[in-house]
């Protein structure tokens, strides 16, 4: 899975499979300042996501 | 999981609901609280106050769509590599909709820029914010009301630094406007019960949002801090910040609020209604 997380500007691959909360934990980041969006489309935290996606987390806080 | 207004798929939980269905339950609530607190009127010349984020472009495409009268008015701070791509942004949102927009800079009206004033002010948050609401008052003379994007999470999150710092006077400033004083041109928030989370969800499904670009001096800032916290305790704890927000609104009207006290029929001690709170617990473990 290819994962850009918009904050930190990171890219990454990791192996997943399981729903959004799930990589939300793994990534040790809280559903309540980020929003998930998988080939471009947002998702709700009980979505199943696969290897196969492209995933990018989106920055909810406001940047000042 | 499926919205609960059609068979499409959810892409927000509380409440399910589609793209299409999000959009309606956005506006609907920003106009709901247009009315109930009585914050604009399609006559009155508006002045949002605009930094070309999610919120301010969000607050300018619902107020221009539903025929509000609204100009922009922007603060450029002088905040190297943060600032120039959220302008330009708003330069390009207000050319296509035909909306005015003003930008004032620091460094014209005060003489100095953030990056400088942040090596004799430190957190610059505080010193910005001085001056931002002062440029934003100066230069909104002349229209009718201010409106600004803050939404559930700032709002929340000020009340508790107020009372982190024990900072009560500044309570009479919050709410979903500010009192008509002489001299000031008044304030309102139409995203004042909104989640940030729900405007930048409205945001990137209306295409309102520009890349994720943090102010270097944000991470330094009180407001970070609690931020951060009360995101942790939502998380764990859904409402938590709406509950700050009413709680602050209630203990507003205190005064007026406050029931009569009675006597409880039971004990003859004082209650809020006719049997106290103890004795009707009482009588539940009797039963």
């Amino acid at each position: 899975m290819k994962i850009f997380i918009e904050k930190t500007k990171e890219n990454k691959t990791l192996e997943f499979s399981g729903s959004a909360k799930e990589l939300l934990v793994k990534l040790e980041l809280n559903p309540e300042a980020v929003l998930i969006a998988r080939n471009g489309a947002l998702v709700t935290l009980d979505e199943t996501l696969s290897n196969t996606d492209e995933i990018k987390i989106l920055s909810v806080i406001s940047g000042g | 999981m499926k919205c609960s207004k059609c068979e499409n798929a959810a892409i927000y939980e509380k409440p399910a609901l589609c793209k299409e269905h999000f959009n309606e339950y956005f506006e609907k609530k920003v106009l709901k609280t247009i009315k109930e607190y009585d914050l604009l009127s399609k006559k009155d010349k508006i002045c949002v106050a605009a930094s070309g984020g999610k919120d301010s472009v969000s607050l300018l495409y619902v107020l221009h769509k539903y025929g509000y009268s609204v100009e922009a008015l922007a603060i450029d701070e002088g905040i190297a590599g943060y600032r120039d791509e959220s302008l330009e942004f708003l330069k390009k949102f207000c050319s296509e909709k035909n909306i005015v927009l003003r930008i004032f800079s620091y460094k014209d009206e005060v003489g100095s820029t953030i990056d400088i004033l942040s090596k004799k002010y430190s957190p610059a948050c505080s010193v910005c914010g001085t001056f931002r609401r002062h440029l934003l008052e100066k230069h909104s003379k002349g229209y009718d009301k201010i409106v600004t994007g803050h939404n559930l999470d700032d709002e929340s999150q000020a009340v508790l630094m107020n009372i982190l710092k024990a900072q009560t006077s500044l309570f009479a400033r919050q709410g979903p406007k500010t009192s008509s004083v002489k001299g000031f041109t008044q304030k309102v928030k139409p995203f004042y019960f909104i989640k940030e989370k729900e405007v930048m969800i409205y945001a990137y499904l209306n295409g309102l949002n520009v890349d994720f670009k943090e102010c270097p001096y944000a991470p330094q800032s009180f407001r970070a801090h609690v931020r951060d916290l009360l995101n942790e305790y939502e998380a764990k704890n859904p409402g938590a910040k709406m509950n700050i927000v009413l709680h602050y609104l209630k203990s507003r009207n205190i005064k007026t609020e406050r029931k009569e006290i009675k006597t409880c029929s039971k004990c003859g001690m004082p209650s809020s209604g006719n049997i106290c709170k103890a004795c009707r617990i009482k009588a539940e473990i009797k039963q």
